[in-house]
């Protein structure tokens, strides 16, 4: 502890602000012991990325009439509406077909693991000869993508699949399947976690990668 | 995570409420599977089902052997009719040679009450049962509050009646269970020789005039005389029972409300609900059985997970 310089009237010991700081790592180090987690993206940089990740697609897909985009339940149907919502207002898009899926049926880990709610699939278009677009928060192992080729097969045969994840983890790839366009790369070990937040649901836009 | 409470569907009587409504949330989405243009799904593709009915059966048999290739299960079927059951062989040796050859799961209907328990307890399987005697059908009770639920949006706080062979029926058992656990009121309505002594320990009312019971509730379910399960008359005849306990288009017509039609097959039309009650916008039978085949695929999907 240091003196406090002149002027600290109550007399105590005036503690400097770098120490401060360090007492306060050290407090939050103490209450998150197990778990500690770093923001990936902020707000205002998943913004940005938005808007690249919706320019990027219109390169591809112009005017989207033979295009769907097609949320990944639960957490790609957030990322999907938002994509929509700005090709809409800010460029003027005047249709995109919008679905969502739910590859729970579609899990290759039944009876093996935890047990996953489903969630609903709301697709009223046929995907027949249709440009179809996965739109997921993370791509990790590439399963719940391999689960969604295969769903995607009940609503017809689509002209091509592209994917669009705001978060590729490189290195933990189960099965070859890459992104077609990503918004950000993340390297994260497999004790990681990647956790995508919206503001619709959990209150702000981050991204965090939380470690345990 | 979210599982069932229980490792077998035995009777309503072992599930609580969350499994419930587990079941319909799941049932939902399996509703919308079997109306898409491609009806299946491939999340039982490792697990074996035999159906094995020891009485007969149309529509359930047929509603669960849909809902196991909808979801893609390995599906075989056994009916005690052509079977070494005829030869005196135990139900737990039958069953237990069925297993021998790799089954996960056993959808069983017995005439005797009970006959789901005791194989739950013998034998290494997930059991559904799908009838037992008078005792319980959970499936057909758990479809019946779906469509309930579908049609009128909740089943807490409906007035529910059920008419007809209650002494008989393990349908009207299953239901009762079921809808007191949703909340819902439940009377029942029939000749007094053809309800249970001690009904109303079940939290049920009993109402011997048709009409005062169709005018206090919202949906009636219409069962069927089982004449095949008596062994005494319980009625002076037919006819009788059709003027005092029959629905039909005059009697709703008098009614100051709508209400819900139910009834879970088979129907005698003309007995226990004429063909154009049967037939009329107020009927959602063909529903019933239409959510019977989600509501089944839900129940199967909900236990396979539990098969370690």
């Amino acid at each position: 502890m240091i003196r406090s310089p002149a002027g600290n009237s109550r007399g105590f010991f005036y503690v400097p602000n770098i120490l401060k700081n360090c007492l306060l790592l050290y407090s939050t180090e103490l209450v998150t012991q197990h778990m500690s987690q770093k923001v990936l993206l902020t707000s205002k940089e998943i913004n940005i990325i938005l808007h690249r990740l919706a320019c990027q697609l219109m390169e591809n897909h112009l005017d989207f009439k033979d295009t769907a985009l097609i949320g990944i339940q639960p957490r790609g149907g957030f990322l999907a509406e938002r994509l929509v919502k700005i090709l809409k207002k800010e460029y003027k898009i005047k249709h995109i077909d919008l679905g969502f899926l739910d590859i729970t049926f579609f899990r290759d880990d039944f009876g093996r693991g935890e047990i996953l709610k489903a969630n609903s699939t709301q697709m009223n278009f046929l995907v027949e000869d249709k440009k179809v677009v996965f739109i997921d928060d993370v791509l990790y192992t590439g399963r719940s993508i391999r689960a969604a080729l295969t769903a995607i097969q009940s609503f017809g045969r689509p002209s091509s699949i592209e994917l669009l994840t705001l978060i590729d983890r490189r290195f933990s790839r189960h099965l070859p399947i890459q992104p077609t366009y990503r918004g950000r790369q993340v390297d994260a070990i497999n004790d990681e976690k990647v956790k995508v937040m919206w503001e619709e649901n959990d209150g702000e836009d981050k991204v965090y990668l939380i470690s345990k | 995570m979210s599982e069932l409470s229980v490792n077998h569907l035995l009777g309503i009587k072992y599930l609580n409420k969350k499994d419930i409504s587990l079941i319909f949330e799941t049932a939902d989405h399996f509703k919308e599977v079997i109306n898409r243009s491609i009806k299946k799904v491939p999340t039982l593709r490792d697990i074996t089902i035999a159906n094995i009915f020891f009485e007969n059966s149309t529509r359930t048999k047929l509603s669960f052997e849909l809902a196991e290739k909808r979801l893609s299960a390995d599906v075989v079927n056994f009916s005690a009719g052509q079977s070494s059951v005829k030869k005196g062989e135990t139900l737990i040796d039958t069953v237990n040679n069925i297993l021998s050859m790799k089954v996960d799961m056993v959808v069983m209907r017995h005439p005797n009450p009970g006959a789901g328990i005791f194989l739950s307890k013998h034998v290494k399987a997930a059991i559904v049962n799908a009838g037992d005697g008078a005792h319980e059908h959970p499936t057909q009770a758990l479809l019946d509050s779906y469509s309930i639920r579908e049609k009128l949006g909740d089943v807490g706080d409906k007035n529910v009646v059920i008419v007809g062979d209650i002494l008989h029926s393990r349908v009207a058992l299953s239901n009762i269970f079921a809808l007191k656990l949703q909340g819902a009121n439940v009377k029942v309505c029939g000749p007094r020789t053809l309800i249970p002594k001690h009904i109303e320990s079940l939290g049920v009312e009993v109402e011997t005039n048709l009409k005062k019971a169709l005018e206090w509730c919202d949906v009636a379910n219409m069962l069927r005389v089982q004449n095949e399960r008596m062994d005494i008359s319980y009625f002076p005849s037919t006819r009788e029972y059709t003027q005092q306990f029959g629905v039909n288009k005059q009697l709703l017509n008098s009614l100051d409300k709508q209400i819900v039609i139910m009834h879970p097959g088979p129907i005698n039309r003309g007995v226990e609900i004429t063909s154009d009650v049967a037939d009329s916008d107020q009927s959602i039978i063909l529903h019933q059985v239409e959510n019977g085949v989600a509501v089944r695929m839900a129940v199967l999907y909900l236990l396979a997970s539990k098969i370690k």
